[in-house]
């Protein structure tokens, strides 16, 4: 069974969103992607600055097997990627919810309420119904 | 669904993540798949490669059979047991599949094709095979494990009895024997020491856990792509087809055109490709930036043109990402390769990238 934080928000496309206390969000992905995904190898993190739409891809995931997109769970600027991806992208496999977050993002006007986000008891059906 | 090896119910309950490989259920790993190309590439590591084809071809004429239908020449073969590695090629030259063909008496030769071009492969063969009288058999009844790593032998000696480990352990590189009802080969796909081990389908499951028990660990189809891919080995279906010569796919060595008399499939395509020169060439690539180099990604060549990745991957051993590529022929040392948009830039090399654990590029 994969770890879903009752704390974070979620999308049907596996991302997690945390909110912070500045009102700016954190995203990674679940701990059901990067089992899925297997031995991260390389990441590519946004630049921060770049403004996003919901739904847009905006990093890549790569491990041995495949790259993979991850997308943006809402609309919004991009405030930081993660800098130690680079050198250790297996951190999202070590720890997908905390060191190995990929980007913070400040949400646009009204883009989180927008964003139709999942709990985790709505993620949790999906992983469910999925066979995960 | 798809067909199954004997070992599927133990791959299931070893919680390996199965895939579909050429129409076969295979395991791609069991945990981590960068652990189990380390296990093989430091210690030992075991495959389930039952899905390949072995095809027992028997009769006087069987080297005279195997003489027109492969490009390398099995008169190379002259102690028994030894094996050669060869294209099967089409009149144009293209490579129909690529296969280990053992030398066992004058009359009777083992072949080892792919799974995915089983049904390609034995057609072309009985179709050759009926006017030199020679018999072919499928040997869907056994089993086969490769055991690969600088310790695979000493463990995979403990599966046969007393009697024979100090045969096993004598055979030379690229030679195989019946010992005890299984037939055993130094031979395999990963630039590591080791075996593959034809068996009873009956007697795999017990073979594999013993050999997880002397420390042994099950490895996946990922972790046989990673490692055959740093020892420069081509796949086929990826690095050539019947749409590209063994020429072409840094196949050469394995081409025999001496004995000039030798009238095998395929001959008159590549004389006639070798006189001109290839137009492109296989080569590895080394990625200096960023990134994973992954099959059908464009190569770019300064002044020259344009390639294509065939096979690419992270090598774990060497920390970065390693490619196949088939560019044209004038390509020098240096490539860019377009990801995503980016272009990285890649240095060529020869294959293989790591032999018996060590890397051979920098």
């Amino acid at each position: 069974m994969s770890n879903v934080p009752a704390d974070l928000k979620y999308t049907k496309s596996h991302e997690w969103v945390r909110t912070l206390k500045d009102g700016t969000v954190e995203v990674g992905i679940t701990d059901h992607a990067q089992h899925a995904l297997g031995d991260l190898v390389f990441v590519e993190v946004p630049e921060a600055g770049r403004a996003v739409k919901a739904d847009e891809a905006c990093a890549v995931v790569e491990s041995v097997k495949a790259a993979s997109d991850v997308y943006a769970p809402l609309a919004g600027e991009i405030t930081a990627g993660n800098p130690k991806l680079s050198d250790a992208p297996e951190t999202v496999n070590s720890d997908p919810y905390g060191e190995g977050w990929l980007m913070r993002m400040r949400p646009a006007a009204g883009a989180i309420a927008a964003a139709g986000l999942l709990s985790a008891a709505d993620y949790s059906q999906v992983l469910a119904a999925e066979g995960g | 669904m798809g067909r199954k090896t004997p070992l599927f119910a133990l791959h299931q309950e070893l919680n390996a993540r199965i895939v579909d490989f050429g129409g076969w259920d295979m395991p791609v790993q069991y945990g981590s798949q960068i652990g189990e190309h380390h296990a093989v590439r430091r210690a030992a590591g075991v495959f389930d490669v039952s899905h390949m084809c072995v095809v027992d071809l028997k009769g006087r004429r069987v080297r005279a059979l195997l003489g027109e239908l492969l490009a390398n020449d099995v008169a190379r073969l002259k102690t028994p047991g030894k094996a050669l590695y060869s294209c099967m090629l089409n009149e144009r030259g293209g490579v129909i599949d690529d296969l280990i063909v053992y030398f066992l008496t004058e009359s009777f030769c083992r072949a080892v094709v792919n799974a995915g071009t089983r049904d390609t492969d034995l057609a072309w063969i009985r179709r050759h095979a009926a006017a030199f009288d020679v018999e072919v058999t499928e040997r869907a009844d056994l089993a086969m494990l490769a055991i690969q790593g600088p310790e695979a032998r000493a463990r995979a000696v403990q599966l046969l009895a007393a009697g024979d480990r100090e045969a096993a352990l004598a055979l030379g590189v690229f030679v195989g024997r019946e010992l005890g009802g299984w037939f055993v080969a130094r031979t395999g796909y990963t630039g590591e020491d080791g075996f593959e081990i034809m068996m009873p389908a009956a007697d795999a499951i017990a073979a594999w856990r013993r050999l997880n028990s002397l420390g042994v660990a099950s490895c996946g189809l990922g972790a046989r792509d990673t490692l055959r891919l740093e020892a420069g080995m081509n796949l086929y279906g990826h690095d050539m087809d019947e749409s590209t010569d063994p020429l072409e796919s840094g196949l050469a060595w394995t081409v025999a055109l001496e004995p000039r008399t030798r009238a095998f499939v395929g001959r008159a395509a590549l004389e006639a490709i070798s006189m001109r020169g290839p137009a492109r060439k296989l080569v590895g690539l080394l990625l200096e930036d960023r990134g994973v180099l992954r099959s059908h990604q464009k190569v770019l060549v300064p002044g020259v043109g344009e390639g294509e990745i065939t096979s690419g991957t992270f090598s774990p051993t060497l920390g970065r990402s390693i490619a196949l590529a088939r560019v044209p022929a004038a390509t020098a040392q240096r490539v860019q390769v377009d990801i995503r948009g980016k272009l990285l830039n890649a240095k060529v090399v020869k294959p293989p990238f790591v032999r018996f654990g060590k890397s051979l590029v920098t």
